[in-house]
């Protein structure tokens, strides 16, 4: 059948369909060039991270997260609310326990962690480590997290509800802010965390 | 690669993670382009951490990694230029 069908129309549809694929090709190719500017335009990724816990292991991983990611040039900000504004708290910050009891990973049975002193001791194994592995202390992870950049940011609620003063807080630490200002930053962020 | 090109050497021997890659970040700011930083370290997750970092960063170019061995201690070397 095909035979039959003269050479002539045979080239025009042809044409036409290789001049329209040309078309959406330059089309598609101008809407990439827009979208790739606009993502430029929006400055720098976002990491947004809460921090719920105030035991000396929880209080690690948003610090060292929140500063390796503004290492990669990320807008960090540590929502710090409940317990994780133990962290910020320049005193208790370099006091912070860690909890015997129910916590499979600790080497005491749950029944001899609950005893008295047993929470002191084993932060003071835990402290020991710390020191002999070379990892950095609670407060120098803070400074280092506010010296690249990283805003710490203390709930106020939970700054009332405690009855902390904004003056028991490291320098530099974000307060006055609630619920909506850390919600607004987490549709902002390409990553949020809760710890 | 060598020593010899590196503009700045930032020493980081005894610290651990995320030390050497925050660490290494600042003092990548403070190079002009084209400079080569040098990074010397004691932890051996930096090998993984600083090559990631730099794959990761737009102007960072890792040009080099070494392991050596400095007074009986494993010491990691890592060289970054800036590329603009």
């Amino acid at each position: 059948m095909s035979a039959d069908t003269p050479a002539s129309s045979d080239a025009d549809p042809e044409t036409e369909t290789v001049a329209d694929l040309q078309a959406r090709l330059e089309a598609l190719e101008t809407e990439v060039t827009d979208l790739r500017t606009e993502v430029d335009d929006d400055g720098p990724q976002k990491m947004v991270i809460i921090a719920t816990k105030g035991t000396l292991d929880m209080a690690y991983p948003p610090l060292i997260l929140a500063s390796t990611a503004a290492a990669f040039g990320y807008d960090v900000t540590v929502f710090h609310t409940f317990w994780g504004l133990e962290i910020l708290h320049e005193e208790n910050s370099k006091n912070l326990q860690l909890s015997s009891v129910g916590n499979p990973n600790m080497p005491v049975p749950n029944l001899i962690g609950a005893l008295p002193g047993m929470d002191r001791m084993t932060t003071r194994m835990m402290r020991n480590k710390i020191a002999e592995n070379e990892v950095a202390s609670i407060e120098e992870l803070i400074e280092t997290a506010i010296a690249s950049g990283v805003d710490l940011q203390a709930c106020q609620m939970t700054i009332d509800l405690l009855g902390y003063d904004e003056d028991d807080f490291y320098d530099d630490v974000t307060t006055g802010v609630g619920a909506a200002s850390a919600f607004q930053d987490m549709v902002d962020a390409d990553i949020q965390l809760l710890v | 690669m060598s020593t010899e090109t590196a503009a700045e050497t930032l020493d980081v021997k005894g610290q651990n993670c995320p030390m050497p890659v925050v660490k290494t970040r600042g003092a990548f700011d403070d190079l002009a382009a084209g400079e080569v930083l040098e990074v010397i370290a004691t932890d051996s997750g930096s090998v993984s951490d600083i090559a990631g970092w730099a794959e990761s960063t737009d102007n960072a170019e890792l040009v080099g990694q070494e392991e050596a061995t400095e007074d009986g201690e494993d010491v990691y070397k890592h060289y970054v230029r800036k590329t603009e």
